[in-house]
């Protein structure tokens, strides 16, 4: 059973990945991408890596699939003349990839771990907690320190997204709220007595 | 009582962190001087965390400084080699500031976020130079990158800087990617990320586990591209080009100390039982950067491309250095760093004060006769050429020439040939700008800016280049006391 | 252990295939029983009763970017938060301080943004 839906989530992944690539419409390309993580998201979840999987989901697919989906339907790029040195790039890009796939073959076939390793990765293993909560044991004590890092740097990448991006309008008029609370009657209207046919002077 | 050791360990890194955290919300204040303030107050945040950092009650509380100590873990080393670098990263992260502040305003980008983000880019050099197990090296690797991407954008409604940004981004995250996929391996092999660890497990390995050998070669791989070593520069001309002058200065100094001295670390660590088969690697590399950046660099016509073409030539010299990976190699190494970025400090600021109706000046031949106008800007630039040429007196010349010295002495004559030879070829180009500056005739009214902080580094960064031919002893005591100090630890 | 997890995910596979077959269903059905008489009119792209008349990719705002980053990073800082609430009983004080220091961090980020008025639609 598990082999199969293995099997099934692996199939989909590489095929939905080369069609990322090769897909015309950037818009199908970014689907393909969702496709992709879901079943990323389903390997994970086979080896039991349940956190990592729900992650992919919310944050690949829900946030940064999404950016990219903003991204490609609201640039205003002709995507025909961007795809077009395609053809041209294929061999080098073509031959990368072979010297890439060679190398993970050769990893495959030739794969070994530290002998001493195993014992530890089975002793791990042995302790049946779900494995959100050992991450949430290991994440914010023992690794306190990277935690921290993270935090800093996503504040350096919101510092980045605004200074890079945002522009300030000169000509839009804005709800101040703070004035319109604090406005009083004596600030806006004033009562004057009309003496008949005279008119007023403001 | 250990978190209390921890945070004594870290001290320099937590003050810094906290007062960018706090500049960050001084920056909101809307006055037409902020910007001014906030680099002021980022120039002090520096002075005092490097203050903090060899602080003598800090040292005593660390057992005197000598041998390293590890905080939460053994994520983060302090020791004699992080604590010098640190010095120096501090220092070039001040006088980039310095120099930033009139070129800012000349193009209308002074804003806050600009020393906020040095503040930060520094914060995670100096994550990197202590960082002892892979997940804090990458961490710092990346908050030190994230703010340098966005540095070099900085110039938004330009173009070129935009462009810029987006080349080193994208090439920057794509090495990110082999540093991570490498680390990856490694831990597949190994089981863990500690460098102490690491180097313990290595020195049991088979010597030829192809997983292992294939996650060093995308490590180092990573790392060459961090230190815009060929054949992983191609980004440097362009970024150096496109990016606001005073921020390819900041790239050219820091940034390279900072990875360097990782590389250095991770070689010299978990590395070093597999010495084998990562010395052909550094050799290799050190050799085609240091061809590469003399020949490509006589090719040039904007002093910007120049200037990276000699970063890459000087990160060849710095690399064969680590490459000879002993005492006297990794001490040149410092001595190196240690001269180079001041100079290259000083050569920008000549660039960033030369003006041409307001606009910036970019070409060589923009730099014909400017020995008559300013003199004195001519002559700095010559003090500077001349060192970067490696021309005795002057600071340079030892830098090049402590490193010929101990590649001779590890036997490595070949490295040491290719070295001197390229310096050769690579004076052609320092000495043909002094030849632009004296003898042509000048087309176009070129002026210097009066801005304060560029004159000051300028002058400071000559004064350095000659003292420290009549008193070097400082630095060359500091070099090696740091490195018997990481060696031995 | 393996074939426990994929046990334990039974429900939602099950639900799964309830909502591909409804789904299904409810299009299939709607296609066989109803009458089909398409025209071109019928089958043109609505676009509130005028006539589509251009290319549906324009420039927009640079803003809309803007605020799919920042909902990227918070999304980020909240998955933090996930591992966070289920350990916090084994992790102790130790542990929620570390959350403290970290959402300390990024509610200096929050604070910047609000005042830049990166959150402010104009």
């Amino acid at each position: 059973m598990t082999e199969i839906v293995f099997y099934l989530f692996a199939t989909i992944l590489i095929l939905s990945a080369g069609m990322v690539v090769a897909s015309r419409n950037p818009v199908h390309a970014v689907l393909y991408l969702v496709l992709a993580f879901f079943n990323a998201a389903g390997l994970f979840l086979l080896i039991g890596a349940e956190f990592v999987a729900f992650i992919l989901v919310i944050v690949y697919v829900g946030a940064v699939a999404v950016l990219f989906l903003f991204v490609v339907m609201m640039l205003d790029i002709n995507f025909v003349d961007l795809r077009s040195g395609f053809s041209r790039y294929l061999p080098i890009g073509g031959a990368v990839g072979a010297v890439l796939l060679a190398q993970l073959v050769m990893l495959g076939l030739a794969w070994k771990t530290d002998p001493q390793l195993l014992s530890v990765v089975q002793a791990a293993g042995a302790d049946a907690v779900d494995n959100t909560r050992a991450i949430g044991r290991l994440l914010y004590t023992d690794y306190f320190y990277a935690f921290q890092v993270s935090g800093l740097v996503l504040l350096v990448a919101m510092i980045g997204a605004i200074c890079l991006t945002l522009r300030h309008r000169k000509d839009v008029r804005r709800q101040n709220v703070d004035q319109q609370l604090s406005r009083e009657i004596a600030d806006v209207i004033t009562v004057v007595k009309v003496e008949s046919g005279k008119g007023v002077q403001l | 009582m250990d978190n209390l050791h921890s945070l004594m360990i870290v001290l320099p890194e937590v003050s810094l962190a906290a007062l960018g955290l706090l500049l960050l919300l001084v920056g909101l204040v809307n006055r037409s001087n902020t910007t001014h303030v906030v680099s002021a107050l980022t120039v002090l945040s520096f002075i005092i965390t490097a203050a903090t950092l060899i602080s003598p009650h800090r040292l005593s509380f660390l057992m005197g400084g000598t041998a390293p100590v590890f905080a939460f873990g053994t994520m983060f080393v302090d020791d004699t080699l992080a604590r010098f670098i640190k010095l120096l990263i501090l220092a070039a992260s001040a006088l980039s500031v310095f120099l930033s502040g009139g070129y800012l305003e000349n193009h209308k980008i002074a804003r806050p976020e600009y020393p906020v983000l040095i503040l930060f880019a520094t914060l995670g050099m100096m994550l990197m130079v202590s960082a002892s197990d892979m997940i804090a090296l990458y961490v710092g690797l990346e908050l030190q990158s994230l703010a340098l991407y966005v540095l070099a954008a900085f110039q938004r409604d330009d173009a070129k800087s935009s462009e810029s940004g987006l080349k080193y981004f994208v090439l920057g995250a794509l090495s990110s990617g082999l540093l991570l996929y490498g680390i990856s391996l490694l831990y597949g092999y190994a089981g863990t990320t500690d460098f102490v660890k690491l180097s313990f497990v290595f020195k049991d390995a088979a010597p030829h586990t192809i997983g292992l050998t294939i996650g060093l070669v995308f490590v180092t791989a990573a790392l060459a591209f961090k230190v815009s070593a060929v054949p992983f520069h191609m980004w440097t001309p362009d970024v150096y080009e496109g990016a606001p002058t005073p921020v390819a200065a900041f790239f050219a100094s820091a940034p390279k100390m900072a990875a360097l001295v990782l590389f250095l670390r991770l070689l010299r660590e978990p590395f070093m039982p597999l010495a084998m088969e990562w010395q052909q690697i550094v050799v290799f590399i050190a050799v085609a950067s240091m061809l590469l950046g003399s020949f490509a660099g006589l090719a040039q016509k904007s002093v910007k491309r120049l200037m990276a073409y000699s970063s890459i030539a000087n990160v060849g010299y710095a690399l064969s250095a680590l490459a000879i990976m002993n005492k006297d190699g990794l001490s040149a190494m410092l001595i190196y760093l240690a001269i180079y970025f001041v100079n290259t400090l000083g050569a920008f600021g000549v660039i960033i004060s030369l003006r041409k109706q307001g606009q910036q000046v970019e070409a060589i031949e923009d730099f014909a006769g400017i020995a008559k106008k300013n003199p004195l800007l001519a002559l700095a630039m010559t003090v500077f050429m001349f060192s970067l040429a490696g021309v005795p007196p002057l600071a340079g010349f030892f830098g090049k020439y402590f490193i010929f010295l101990a590649a001779v002495k590890a036997g490595m004559v070949p490295l040491a040939v290719i070295a001197v030879v390229t310096s050769v070829v690579a004076a052609f180009y320092y000495l043909r700008l002094i030849k632009v500056m004296y003898f042509d005739e000048s087309k176009q009214i070129i002026d210097a800016c009066p801005c304060f902080g560029v004159r000051a580094t300028v002058t400071l960064a000559a004064l350095y280049m000659i003292i420290f031919t009549v008193w070097p002893q400082p630095i060359i005591d500091g070099a090696i006391a740091a490195i018997s100090g990481f060696i031995r630890g | 252990m393996i074939s426990g997890l994929v046990a334990d995910y039974l429900p939602i596979l099950l639900f799964l295939g309830i909502a591909a077959f409804v789904s299904v269903a409810a299009v299939a059905l709607s296609f066989i029983l109803a009458k089909q008489k398409p025209d071109s009119e019928k089958l043109s792209a609505y676009e509130c009763g005028f006539p589509a008349f251009d290319d549906a990719r324009a420039k927009f705002d640079v803003r809309f970017y803007l605020v799919a980053i920042l909902f990227i990073i918070f999304d980020l800082e909240i998955a933090f938060l996930f591992p966070w609430a289920v350990a916090l009983g084994d992790i102790g004080w130790a542990g929620f301080a570390s959350m403290m220091l970290f959402l300390g961090v990024l509610t200096v980020g929050f604070i910047y943004e609000w005042k830049k008025g990166a959150l402010e639609w104009e």
